[in-house]
């Protein structure tokens, strides 16, 4: 990963070797350590725009500093140190500023930053869990919770974020700046929730972190699942979403992969895959985490959606796809959490099962006009059917509704394959 | 920190709800009151009149013009506040959801800019 924020402004060739160096150094630090730092310096006061300013101040400062100075034993105490003092300075000249008294409610005070003098470089706390539940906080809207994740957390730049959202990048910098300045200023607060609370805040925070993957299937959302659940210990929910982005990742390559779960569920047919195009060791990885989450006694919808891609994933080694297990497992995910994408795969699996007449007539309850999953998973089962007349429209209208041109491509060859 | 609690509901006549609910309503928020002030965060809570008492004072063409009347004329209404003073947004949402209107309308959880203390402006802190 490469947070865009320590990408390096244009730099003397002649310095290249060192730069190069100072510059891996600090790609190598921001990796593990950009959310670190970000939540440990904005947690005091709640400022995160402020810290990462300084903390991109810091990084700036490194990759001139580095290349002449060599890359210090400690780069993210190096960091650290350098934002630190950075904030305490705008501070100090902010309390000199705000004299005036309808403009003193700015003033928060220099003393927040006073517990940094204190701060080890060496040890320096995680208070990344806390930053992960201020960006999913209930007060914060529900649609800017994953681009304040991939920001603060991951070190995106807006423009990337509204690129992958389909967002304007002016609009969408906009509205990260007033979810944070409503974080500061409303004082939400950098903690994790106690035992009481963590029913009612845990989800929203899966749910973000399940959006960071679902706008950008990517290893920073894989990244991100496996930093929480790691964080939280033993919250089966937390490892069972990690399971299932890994799980998911693992089928990245080809081309007619399709989220879980969620809109796409049970369109594409996985059982045209390769399974040896697959990543095995990013399945292995996934079966562990979907074990870690397997103590708990009710599974949560995380965990038999993830248990959902193991299945899929276990025909790599058995060569064949369990539609029972997958039967099974989809009859919970309705009961616990029915969705569309749930009610419309348990039709398909049925198809396969019990033949397509009665995949179809589970489907007939569903009745889904605008969803794209409804109209590919009921041509599919007619064309089995040999409803050949029937297929073909059906075809035709999921190809109109895909989003994605490739998907879409794919339908209009089966649509013309039926005629 | 302070959070001012703006209640907002439905505004019911004496008549329309009943001797009962006023009564029960009553008790509701001396509980309520008594639960935040025994928590110590209490600075001050006030039930309004109905919004048919209100009188709205507005400059219209440089000219002061004072009318019948609240501000919005909706059907759920400022009904009462509640300022509190907790160290965060997570103690008051903990404050805002005991409040009796949860159950009959909307609390809106504001937090303060500054405040007057005898006569001089105070940041919020």
């Amino acid at each position: 990963m490469t947070p865009d924020a320590v990408r390096p402004a244009a730099m003397d060739k002649a310095a290249a070797a060192a730069a190069d160096q100072a510059n891996r150094a600090a790609e190598r630090v921001a990796r593990g350590a950009y959310g670190r730092l970000v939540a440990l310096l904005a947690a005091p006061a709640g400022d995160l725009a402020l810290a990462e300013d300084a903390l991109a101040a810091a990084f700036e400062r490194a990759l001139t500093t580095w290349p002449e100075a060599g890359v210090p034993d400690n780069p993210e105490g190096w960091l650290l140190t350098v934002a630190r003092n950075r904030l305490r300075d705008i501070w100090k000249s902010a309390a000199h500023r705000t004299s005036a008294p309808l403009e003193a409610a700015a003033d928060t005070g220099a003393d927040a930053y006073a517990p940094f003098d204190a701060l080890d470089p060496d040890a320096i706390p995680d208070q990344r869990l806390g930053l992960l539940f201020v960006c999913a906080h209930p007060g914060i809207d529900a649609a800017i919770r994953t681009p304040l994740m991939l920001q603060t957390v991951l070190g995106f730049e807006a423009a990337r974020i509204a690129t992958a959202l389909a967002v304007p990048p002016k609009a969408m910098a906009q509205r990260l700046v007033r979810a944070k300045r409503k974080i500061k200023d409303a004082r939400i607060p950098f903690v994790v929730p106690d035992r009481q609370a963590m029913p009612e805040r845990l989800p929203p925070v899966l749910e973000a972190v399940y959006g960071a993957y679902a706008i950008d299937r990517c290893d920073e959302a894989q990244y991100l699942a496996v930093t929480l659940a790691a964080l939280l210990g033993e919250e089966p929910e937390a490892w069972g979403l990690a399971a299932l982005v890994t799980l998911s990742l693992s089928r990245k390559n080809e081309r007619s992969f399709s989220p879980p779960g969620g809109e796409g569920a049970a369109f594409v047919p996985l059982d045209e895959q390769d399974p040896a195009s697959w990543n095995a060791e990013m399945i292995a990885e996934g079966e562990s985490y979907l074990a870690r989450a397997q103590k708990a006694a009710t599974p949560g919808r995380f965990q038999l959606e993830a248990a959902i891609q193991a299945v899929h994933c276990d025909r790599a080694r058995t060569g064949r796809t369990d539609w029972p297990a997958l039967r099974i497992l989809y009859t919970a995910l309705n009961l616990i959490e029915p969705s569309l994408g749930s009610r419309v795969a348990l039709a398909a699996v049925t198809g396969r099962i019990d033949g397509p007449d009665a995949g179809l007539a589970l489907l007939d309850e569903v009745a889904a006009e605008d969803f794209q999953p409804y109209h590919a998973t009921r041509a599919d089962l007619l064309a089995r059917a040999g409803r050949k007349a029937e297929a073909r429209p059906a075809y035709g209208r999921a190809a109109a509704l895909s989003d994605d041109p490739a998907v879409a491509r794919y339908l209009r060859t089966r649509e013309r394959a039926v005629s | 920190m302070r959070y001012t609690l703006l209640l907002h509901y439905a505004e019911m006549s004496p008549s329309e709800l009943g001797e009962e609910m006023l009564a029960e309503g009553r008790r509701a928020f001396a509980s309520y009151a008594s639960t935040l002030h025994q928590a110590g965060v209490l600075v001050s809570g006030e039930v309004l009149q109905p919004s048919a008492n209100s009188t709205t004072v507005t400059t219209v063409d440089g000219q002061v013009k004072i009318q019948d009347g609240p501000y919005a004329d909706t059907k759920e209404q400022l009904g009462g506040t509640f300022v509190i003073d907790v160290p965060d947004l997570d103690a008051a949402i903990g404050y805002a959801k005991q409040a009796p209107p949860v159950a009959w309308g909307t609390v809106e959880i504001r937090p303060g800019a500054v405040h007057v203390v005898d006569g001089t402006w105070h940041p919020n802190k």
